[in-house]
């Protein structure tokens, strides 16, 4: 499969790629990795006359903590998730994660920042920013701007980014002391998009109480959803294997999924469900390690 | 439309005009004639292009030409070093890890990048390792058992010249 004519440009600094997209206006399209972008031109579903790789702009690809934040440059790639020490030890989800998307040669090259961007409520990335109440941080013609997480996805490929901003950072909330996290979905193979994926990330204080929880789910929704009712029933609360039940059922009731290949209707909210009960215990889990 | 790039494939540069949308896997297939980089399905599910940009594993199918401009690249033509077999090479022959052969090369690629990242994987990590990797002969026991018979010849300590 060819992909329609284009032009090819590689700039160097962001201020050129910013510059190179605005004088294309519409007709242009960021690229980073280009394992979403590519196939869709291969299919001549996109059809951009500009393509912008801004895969060689510097400084771009980062895992730190600095200022109360855990920081990650969006052209970091999945496989730079996957091998990371640090997240390793305090992030685990995002391990959970990065080891689930597509497969290792992709991974190598999908970056965070383009998963992001691309604004699919399949990707699984989604999910695991709304669980860790992500901070979107982007650049663009009128100066870097932030968007808190629950404001990014607007649509089936929206985001809140305009066509000539660029994803540079995603900030997250340091994990403090009783904090646990999991992710997983259902597939049909290794590498496909979910069923159904479900995000959570906790934090517990000494008696068990949950004072912070954050659920995200993958797939089963028009846009990526938070499980906010799910979250506020069990907030401040001990958690139960009752408590956590209801709040997965109000997961599988909430979400708004559709009937394809990968299952029925039914079917999906059954394991969004399953899921649900199964990352809170996950993450309950590696949360009391963690106390 | 045209851009000229310049790609060190196995050790030699290689400098041509292309278009941007000259997928890789047919430059290195098609202008440079080096045919053991396979594709399969076209689509980066299958991995039979599976080839190495500065030492990672990448799917060529997935990619256009003109990312790689300033890349080294590593096919299966450059695997093998001075008549010898790499180890990944000898195990699938040893371990009878091919049938029809076409996923083989993708396999061998991918396989060098998961060895260096990990040089005693288990049989799960070999099995999620080779995961974008499709063998429609079905041969994964053998390819397993392939990529094992490396990763045990790559930790063996290396003869010296002067052994």
């Amino acid at each position: 499969m060819i992909p329609e004519s284009f032009n090819y440009h590689c700039p160097a600094t962001i201020e050129e790629a910013i510059a190179l997209a605005s004088d294309h206006g519409d007709e242009a399209k960021y690229m980073s990795g280009g394992h979403s972008l590519i196939p869709m031109m291969k299919l001549r579903f996109a059809t951009p006359a500009h393509v912008i790789d801004i895969s060689r702009l510097e400084g771009l690809s980062y895992i730190k903590e600095e200022d109360g934040l855990l920081k990650i440059g969006g052209l970091t790639t999945e496989a730079d998730l996957e091998y990371s020490e640090l997240l390793a030890k305090k992030y685990p989800i995002l391990i959970d994660v990065a080891k689930l998307i597509a497969d290792p040669s992709v991974r190598n090259k999908a970056t965070l920042g383009g998963n992001l961007a691309h604004g699919d409520s399949a990707n699984d990335q989604p999910a695991v920013m709304l669980a860790l109440r992500a901070t979107i941080v982007a650049t663009g013609p009128e100066g870097t701007g932030q968007a808190s997480i629950d404001d990014f996805f607007h649509g089936f490929y929206m985001t809140a980014l305009g066509p000539q901003d660029i994803l540079t950072e995603i900030q997250i909330p340091v994990a403090g002391k009783g904090t646990g996290s999991a992710y997983h979905k259902i597939e049909r193979k290794a590498g496909d998009y979910a069923a159904s994926g479900v995000a959570v990330n906790l934090q517990i204080d000494g008696s068990g109480t949950c004072k912070e929880i954050g659920i995200g789910l993958t797939n089963v929704n028009p846009v990526p959803l938070r499980a906010q009712r799910s979250e506020d029933h069990l907030k401040g609360k001990k958690l139960t294997g009752d408590l956590i039940l209801e709040a997965a059922k109000m997961a599988a009731e909430d979400c708004s999924p559709s009937a394809d290949l990968r299952g029925s209707e039914a079917y999906k909210r059954s394991i969004t469900r399953e899921l649900t009960v199964r990352m809170i215990n996950k993450a309950l889990e590696r949360a009391k390690a963690n106390l | 439309m045209k851009k000229q790039i310049t790609i060190t494939i196995n050790g030699e540069a290689f400098t041509r005009e292309v278009e941007s949308r000259l997928l890789l896997v047919h430059f290195i297939r098609d202008e440079l004639g080096l045919t053991g980089t396979h594709i399969g399905c076209d689509t980066s599910n299958c991995g039979a292009c599976t080839i190495l940009i500065d030492g990672m594993s990448v799917k060529s199918c997935t990619t256009f030409a003109v990312q790689a401009d300033g890349c080294e690249i590593t096919t299966i033509e450059g695997v093998a070093q001075n008549g010898q077999f790499h180890a990944l090479q000898e195990g699938f022959k040893e371990e009878h890890g091919l049938q029809c052969g076409f996923c083989t090369p993708g396999m061998i690629m991918r396989s060098i990048d998961m060895l260096n990242k990990n040089t005693n994987p288990t049989e799960e990590e070999i099995r999620w390792g080779i995961s974008g990797n499709l063998c429609r002969c079905t041969g994964y026991v053998n390819i397993v058992k392939a990529i094992q018979y490396a990763a045990k010849k790559m930790a063996e300590p290396q003869e010296t010249a002067e052994a």
